[in-house]
């Protein structure tokens, strides 16, 4: 849950997620969610001429699972916080993947 | 008369450090990740997960390139051709790509 709430601290920042097919998209953070799904406003592929099939879509649903990297602005990262964050995090480890819907 | 047993058994803490115990020690520390599809990490490590999702500043990626130079049958040259990226910012990296 550490990243979840960590990403809920980045809705909107511009961020760059690189996805496991190369393709890297820019846009604004405007939702994320407990299997770190992302969802961007207003992207732009970052290299426009190799990836052309984007260029009508303003906003965009990302898979968790399929992304690599995300590409965040350091100024909005405060890092003691995440540090201590992680620190906590390590000593209840999540049992086999705590990822349960209840409807 | 009521004996008393004090318990003395402590709260179970996991006195064996787990390897996950052992990256919380790296934690603010520069460290070296290996990556699916030929890539390597070197950052700051700021955050980190039982996934091995982690934050790294001050990142510095290397994806190698092999070449396969297939002159000679006796010997097959790899040509590594490290292309080097430098993402200054903050990194979150899935840790379903990690390896190392």
């Amino acid at each position: 849950m550490l990243f979840y709430s960590f990403f809920k601290t980045l809705i909107g920042h511009q961020v760059t997620v690189e996805l496991k097919n190369d393709l890297a998209i820019t846009g604004v953070l405007t939702s994320v969610d407990q299997f770190l799904n992302i969802k961007l406003d207003d992207i732009r592929v970052v290299d426009d001429a190799k990836y052309p099939h984007m260029m009508a879509v303003k906003n965009c649903f990302i898979r968790g699972s399929v992304v690599r990297y995300v590409q965040l602005p350091a100024s909005a990262v405060d890092t003691a916080l995440l540090q201590d964050a992680a620190r906590r995090e390590a000593q209840q480890p999540t049992t086999g993947g705590a990822h349960s819907i209840s409807r | 008369m009521s004996t008393e047993e004090t318990l003395t058994a402590p709260v179970e803490q996991n006195a064996v450090e787990e390897p996950l115990d052992l990256v919380r020690l790296s934690l603010d520390e520069r460290i070296y990740v290996k990556l699916r599809g030929d890539r390597e990490l070197r950052g700051k490590l700021h955050a980190y997960d039982g996934h091995l999702n982690m934050i790294l500043g001050d990142v510095e990626e290397t994806i190698t390139v092999v070449e396969i130079n297939e002159e000679t049958y006796e010997e097959v040259i790899r040509v590594h051709k490290m292309t080097v990226k430098r993402t200054s910012e903050m990194l979150f990296v899935r840790g379903d790509g990690v390896i190392l």
